[in-house]
């Protein structure tokens, strides 16, 4: 009889098989751009299409938020502080970049062409930058708890607000192609934010970066809530002295998942700065505290801590402004109503803390075999 | 020197200011140990009360009366209690046992409500507003050259005697007693024969009525009415708060101190360093205070314990 230690390397799975499973969900999510590529967004038609693509960056944005205030329960209200630093990078990058590569910043390519490589790149270098400053944020600052924590993050996003405005115009043709990166990212146009002329790489019919985006954050965002961190952070939640008793590194906890969730924002504020129509728009005016708390609000509705509910917030939370756009004076009274008999007559949000297949009603159209 | 004297007056009487607004904040986080970010949006809905009482008197028109001023401000500060009072019994009491951060949102909720119900024609309307002078333009007197103007002096002087107002009331009279009572502990004070209901609404309209105060003579020393859903407004409670957390929240005398603290550092940093980053200085000074002392300056931190 072998003892356990002794069985752990047959029982561990080799690397090409987990590879193999775990590559699959990302198939799937890439699929699924895919087809919202060439299927969903050239049938709906650009006012849909541009509501999908909104519908794709807030998911990015409150699942993001939901794994620093849901998972990790510390409450941050700067997440547009991050979605600014990443959106701007990423515009820089990708502005700056196709002219010192291509000499101008028109459109390069078409659909996966080499701008949109470049795009990607951008978002991605935009998501390390904000989670670089997420780490600056939070080393000191998730040292406080509750309130505290919420008001410096708050103060956090407002400072970086300031800091951009206060950025050097933006250049454009040739002084861009002889000026070094260095001074090329502090040229971010201020107050009136990046704009290129040339037209926006996430057009309505354009969303597949989007999406892409969208599902690996989902995956990520699962695979951490049943993971040993993301159970250390549920744990930090529920209560943090018996937590660090039980041997939970607290503070690298709060501060990887403050990280995690400002590299998703700074990615989500990217793909939001390439997409409104002919701008590249991550100006400060629009990604002040205002933004956050309709990010936090899409959190708390949707249900702290719970992925599905969280989406299921953004998609709601994005569609019916549209929807009554017509109502235009009304529909923020109303929706300012909606919030609080929300919260009055359902405080834990739509999902509470449960997945959409812990609800009873999916459990019973989904059932497998029995109950279990 | 005259520079120096013109910097002074002006912190001075953007510190009153503050205090104005941050006492609201800090006796309804003393209280129900959350933040009411409506609380802002009552000090604009006190600015915009005052301009449209002042146009109802027909004062709007310059050389309105002496008595114009204490009429609207006693009006105003009425009139936005009574707001006050209403939001907490509508929207905060039903959530008295709530996750704070349910009210936190719910308080978002009141925000968002009184700013875009202000916007509607019948209300305020949409567009920004130039306050009436209330007050003769004529300065009181001089300091080293510098003019001191009379809404300036007025403002200071208001502002102090309400502080000194509201001083008395929480530290030398029975509802002040439980106050305090129901601050340091709602269940026993509860238990002692203290209605926390009555003592929460009472705690409303004070801070509201201080709320309208501040609104209003922001309006007269600035002149400018930004749209009600403006983010000047928001500023203004955002930095009336950072002053209330700066100087330990909960804490009325920390939370006038902190707010002449943010004031001096916000005007002289300005003047004499950069103007361009006078909002980031205001919440630097709360990170570096709250990373240095975490319960504020004045403030006492409580332990958490299992």
């Amino acid at each position: 009889m072998k003892t356990l230690a002794q069985r752990v390397p047959e029982l561990t799975p080799g690397l090409l098989p987990t590879l193999g499973r775990s590559i699959w969900p990302f198939l799937a999510g890439f699929g699924f751009a895919y087809l919202m590529q060439v299927g969903i967004a050239p049938a709906v038609g650009e006012f849909y299409g541009s509501l999908l693509v909104n519908i794709g960056i807030a998911i990015v944005l409150a699942v993001s938020l939901n794994i620093v205030n849901g998972f990790a329960g510390q409450f941050s209200i700067g997440h547009a502080g991050f979605m600014l630093v990443g959106g701007n990078a990423a515009a820089a990058i990708v502005y700056y970049g196709s002219i010192k590569l291509w000499g101008s910043p028109e459109i390069h390519g078409g659909f996966l062409g080499p701008g949109e490589l470049l795009l990607v790149a951008g978002c991605v270098a935009g998501g390390l930058w904000a989670a670089f400053a997420g780490l600056i944020v939070g080393l000191p600052s998730l040292r406080l708890r509750g309130d505290y924590l919420a008001i410096v993050t708050l103060g956090f996003g407002e400072i970086m607000r300031v800091l951009v405005t206060q950025t050097g115009p933006q250049l454009r043709g040739k002084d861009a192609a002889e000026a070094s990166w260095f001074t090329l990212m502090t040229k971010l146009n201020g107050n009136l934010g990046f704009s290129n002329p040339q037209g926006a790489y996430l057009d309505p019919q354009n969303p597949f970066w989007v999406w892409v985006f969208v599902s690996i954050l989902l995956i990520v965002a699962y695979r951490l809530k049943s993971s040993t961190h993301g159970r250390a952070l549920l744990a930090v939640r529920e209560n943090e002295v018996a937590a660090e008793a039980m041997g939970v590194p607290t503070t690298r906890a709060k501060v990887s998942a403050f990280v995690l969730a400002a590299f998703f924002a700074g990615i989500g504020g990217a793909l939001f700065a390439h997409e409104l129509g002919s701008t590249l728009k991550p100006d400060p005016s629009t990604l002040g505290f205002q933004k956050s708390f309709d990010i936090v609000i899409m959190v708390v509705i949707g249900g702290m801590g719970s992925i599905t509910g969280a989406v299921l917030a953004a998609v709601i939370l994005t569609v019916m402004p549209e929807l009554f756009r017509e109502f235009d004076q009304y529909r923020m009274i109303v929706y300012a109503l909606a919030l609080i008999f929300m919260m009055i007559l359902r405080p834990q949000g739509l999902m509470g803390l449960r997945e959409l297949w812990d609800t009873s009603w999916w459990r019973r159209i989904f059932r497998r075999g029995g109950a279990s | 020197m005259s520079r120096l004297v013109d910097v002074f007056l002006h912190a001075l009487t953007q510190g009153s200011l503050y205090a104005l607004i941050a006492l609201g904040y800090t006796l309804v986080y003393g209280i129900l140990r959350f933040i009411n970010f409506a609380h802002s949006d009552v000090v604009m809905v006190g600015a915009w009360v005052s301009y449209t009482l002042a146009g109802v008197f027909g004062w709007a028109a310059t050389g309105s009366p002496a008595i114009a001023m204490p009429v609207v401000l006693i009006l105003t500060m009425g009139i936005c209690a009574v707001l006050g009072f209403t939001i907490e019994r509508l929207a905060y009491r039903p959530l008295r046992r709530a996750p704070r951060l349910n009210v936190l949102i719910t308080a978002i909720g009141v925000s968002l409500f009184l700013e875009h119900a202000g916007r509607l024609d019948a209300v305020f309307g949409p567009d920004p507003v130039s306050m009436p002078k209330l007050l003769s333009e004529e300065p009181l007197f001089h300091i080293a050259g510098v003019a001191v103007p009379i809404v300036d002096a007025t403002v200071v002087f208001l502002a102090i005697a309400l502080l000194l107002l509201l001083e008395w009331l929480v530290y030398r009279t029975k509802l002040g007693a439980a106050m305090r009572a129901v601050s340091f502990d709602e269940r026993t004070a509860s238990l002692m024969g203290i209605n926390v209901d009555r003592v929460v609404s009472i705690t409303f309209l004070i801070g509201s009525a201080l709320a309208a105060a501040g609104g209003m003579f922001y309006g007269l020393k600035y002149g400018q009415l930004d749209v009600t859903a403006g983010s000047v407004w928001v500023l203004l409670g955002l930095k009336a708060f950072v002053a209330a957390v700066v100087g330990g929240i909960g804490n009325i005398r920390g939370a006038v101190a902190g707010a002449f603290l943010i004031a001096f550092v916000e005007n002289f940093m300005a003047t004499y360093a950069s103007p361009a980053f006078q909002d980031a200085y205001v919440f630097a000074i709360l990170i570096i205070v709250l990373l240095v002392k975490p319960g504020g300056l004045f403030g006492s931190v409580t332990r958490e314990k299992v």
